[in-house]
């Protein structure tokens, strides 16, 4: 509510932070993004990214307003699960997805954890 | 009790007026609250249902467009990710933003839609492996569709769980707090005015017994003098009038008995 509720007309991005594979299916489908000063909406994470790097992506998406959904895949959420935790506006929503070596698990995934105790069964 | 937890206010009759009319206001404010608060609830149990459900199938499209990728992997050669990721220029899937509005708490809706026009990705995969591309990029589309409903969902529990905590914050406060407030401050007024009441009916009989005792002594003195003078003169013998025989002897009447407190 407190966020700036105006989204702009011409369609907010998604912003994806996840391994190789699992970005290039979601760049496959059109999802990617390039601006004029190179900057990418998404980002590849393999095994040399370092956490802060990662933090530092996140940030970078959570601050840019033309940004309404950041994917992150579950493996990279648990590096930076801190940041996730203390993210707490509607806007962008960041959704936990499984990537390709690694099975979703739905007990790691800080939302679904809360939904499930609000709902009053886990 | 009633000293500690209620307004700092002078008890007076429009001062009570006041206060029952905030107490009207603050029961209305907290029935209509209570509404929106049981709303807003309704709503929220139902997209938690939602959301579980989501989450739950979020896991099984992901997979199918894992497959996918991986088919179209074996079928356009490794090399296809290097060309996928420097054909990307310019995002066509989307999210359009809108608005929804549950009992006066706006919730922002997300709708993903893909923009017309060819792109560069329509032709990728044109030498090798072109219809498991198209079908891997179906598969994302798809996904990307749940993954924004699934988007949607979670925003509106965030903004409905925020609206609602601010809401049941109020309710409480005007039902533990503003009433019970209220309440004993009008009870406080009430009281303070009955104890007026009281002691200005108890100043009123206590100047009424005091008048009351006080005729009885003149009457008495009245009468021990006209004893006095009864027996004075034996039979009904009269002083001596000062004038010609109009008036009654002086000592007798009590117009001339002055007294200074005697208010008529």
């Amino acid at each position: 509510m407190a966020q700036p509720s105006v989204v702009s007309q011409d369609g907010m991005l998604l912003a994806v932070l996840a391994d190789e594979d699992t970005i290039t299916g979601f760049l496959l489908a059109g999802v990617g993004n390039v601006d004029l000063r190179k900057k990418k909406n998404y980002l590849v994470v393999d095994s040399k990214t370092s956490p802060r790097a990662i933090e530092a992506a996140f940030k970078e998406f959570t601050s840019r307003d033309d940004i309404a959904v950041i994917l992150i895949s579950q493996q990279v959420a648990g590096q930076i699960r801190h940041i996730i935790e203390a993210h707490n506006k509607p806007i962008p929503a960041v959704l936990e997805i499984p990537s390709k070596d690694c099975p979703y698990d739905p007990s790691q995934d800080s939302l679904l954890t809360r939904v499930k105790h609000i709902a009053g069964f886990n | 009790m009633s000293t500690q937890n209620r307004l700092p206010v002078v008890p007076t009759v429009t001062v009570l007026t006041m206060m029952k009319a905030r107490l009207v206001g603050a029961t209305k404010g907290h029935a209509l609250l209570k509404k929106k608060a049981d709303a807003l609830t309704m709503r929220f149990r139902q997209l938690l249902k939602e959301i579980i459900d989501a989450k739950e199938n979020l896991g099984s499209t992901m997979k199918g467009s894992f497959f996918a990728y991986t088919e179209a992997q074996y079928a356009a050669g490794d090399n296809i990710k290097h060309t996928i990721m420097d054909n990307v220029d310019t995002a066509v899937v989307k999210v359009r933003g809108d608005l929804d509005n549950v009992a006066g708490v706006k919730i922002p809706k997300f709708e993903s839609f893909v923009l017309p026009g060819e792109t560069k990705m329509d032709l990728t995969g044109l030498g090798r492996g072109g219809q498991q591309l198209q079908s891997c990029r179906k598969a994302y589309l798809s996904a990307v569709e749940l993954l924004v409903q699934l988007a949607n969902l979670q925003t509106a529990f965030l903004t409905l769980d925020e609206a609602l905590k601010v809401t049941n914050r109020r309710v409480n406060a005007l039902e533990n707090v503003v009433k019970p407030k209220l309440e004993n401050t009008i009870s406080y007024i009430k009281a303070e005015l009955d104890e007026l009441e009281r002691e200005e009916f108890f100043r009123l009989k206590k100047v009424q017994k005091n008048k009351q005792k006080r005729t009885a002594a003149d009457m008495a003195q009245a009468a021990q003098i006209a004893e006095a003078a009864a027996a004075n003169g034996g039979d009904l013998q009269l002083p001596p009038f000062p004038g010609p025989g109009v008036q009654p002897p002086a000592s007798s009447s009590l117009l001339y008995n002055k007294e200074d407190d005697l208010l008529f």
